[in-house]
């Protein structure tokens, strides 16, 4: 399955991202400039974490308007498999693409540790190789990952099943414990925490790994 | 012309920032204080003459980009 990685300029999770879909799953995977306009025949398109364009204005708000974002997003209206992890995720949200935003963290502290989450929804292209209710380790690290969505938006996000990950010791005031959520169609999941982080023993968990072989799982 | 914009969270949003300025000046001795806000000022140029169509420009530069509709408010003042 081909992964395209998008490249912003303040883009820094690229490799771990890079490192965990081509070197530990051996998947044929480009890295793609913001400025490009070809997805190259991707299957699935992660926005990385970091802090794309300087995360000035508001995390997100300047890489929305990339060039590439415009193919991003039409690849998504047609049903692409894309992933925001961390600041991926803030691109998603200003881009609309999924709902809510991500505001400065409850304890204005930025918070890098391993976080415990719960596995929500197993029936997703992203969560389809873990258990239902399962348990994961996976660390965070970031200083606006404090979930919003009013109230009305939360209730229609909980009632079809589209708060995928949930913190079991919620790191940054997140309303509902929310750390991952997938639009309407099931096609585009955002989430704070770091997949990439946590696919190898030596990292000191393994659990990221089943994001990516859900993926594969679902070819 | 000169377009003034103000950013601002809305009611109900956690402004963590907010709440640090709030308490920095009740430390001060500003115990009167109470509901501190932090928002965004820009502030720019504009090649337009005519008022409504400058503020309909910069509305939509609001929607757009400057304000994110989903946690934030917008006012414009032009001069």
């Amino acid at each position: 399955m081909k992964f395209g990685i998008v490249v912003f300029p303040g883009t820094n999770c690229e490799q771990d991202v890079y490192h965990v879909v081509h070197r530990v799953l051996g998947q044929p995977t480009v890295f793609l400039w913001h400025k490009d306009r070809d997805l190259r025949n991707s299957e699935v398109v992660i926005l990385p974490g970091g802090f794309a364009h300087g995360d000035y204005l508001r995390c997100g708000a300047i890489a929305r308007f990339s060039p590439i974002m415009d193919e991003v997003i039409a690849f998504a209206q047609k049903g692409g498999k894309l992933l925001g992890i961390c600041n991926g995720f803030q691109i998603l949200t200003e881009a609309r693409l999924l709902p809510g935003a991500l505001l400065q963290n409850a304890s204005r502290k930025y918070v890098c540790r391993q976080v415990r989450l719960r596995v929500e929804n197993t029936n997703t292209f992203y969560s389809r190789a873990m258990k239902p209710g399962q348990e994961l380790e996976i660390p965070v690290g970031h200083g606006e990952g404090n979930y919003f969505l009013d109230d009305e938006g939360l209730k229609r996000l909980e009632g079809e099943g589209r708060v995928v990950f949930r913190y079991l010791d919620n790191p940054n005031g997140s309303r509902n414990d929310i750390a991952g959520v997938i639009n309407e169609r099931g096609n585009v999941l955002g989430l704070m925490p770091h997949p990439d982080r946590s696919a190898e023993p030596l990292l000191g968990s393994v659990d990221g790994r089943l994001v990516f072989e859900s993926l594969l799982a679902a070819a | 012309m000169v377009a003034r914009v103000f950013v601002t969270l809305k009611p109900g949003v956690l402004d963590p920032a907010g709440k640090a300025v709030e308490q920095g000046l009740h430390s001060l001795g500003f115990e009167e204080v109470s509901g501190v806000r932090l928002g965004k000022y820009l502030e720019f140029k504009l090649a337009e003459t005519d008022p409504a169509k400058a503020r309909s420009r910069v509305e939509q530069m609001c929607r757009k980009l400057l304000a994110n509709t989903v946690v934030e408010n917008y006012r414009v003042e032009l001069e």
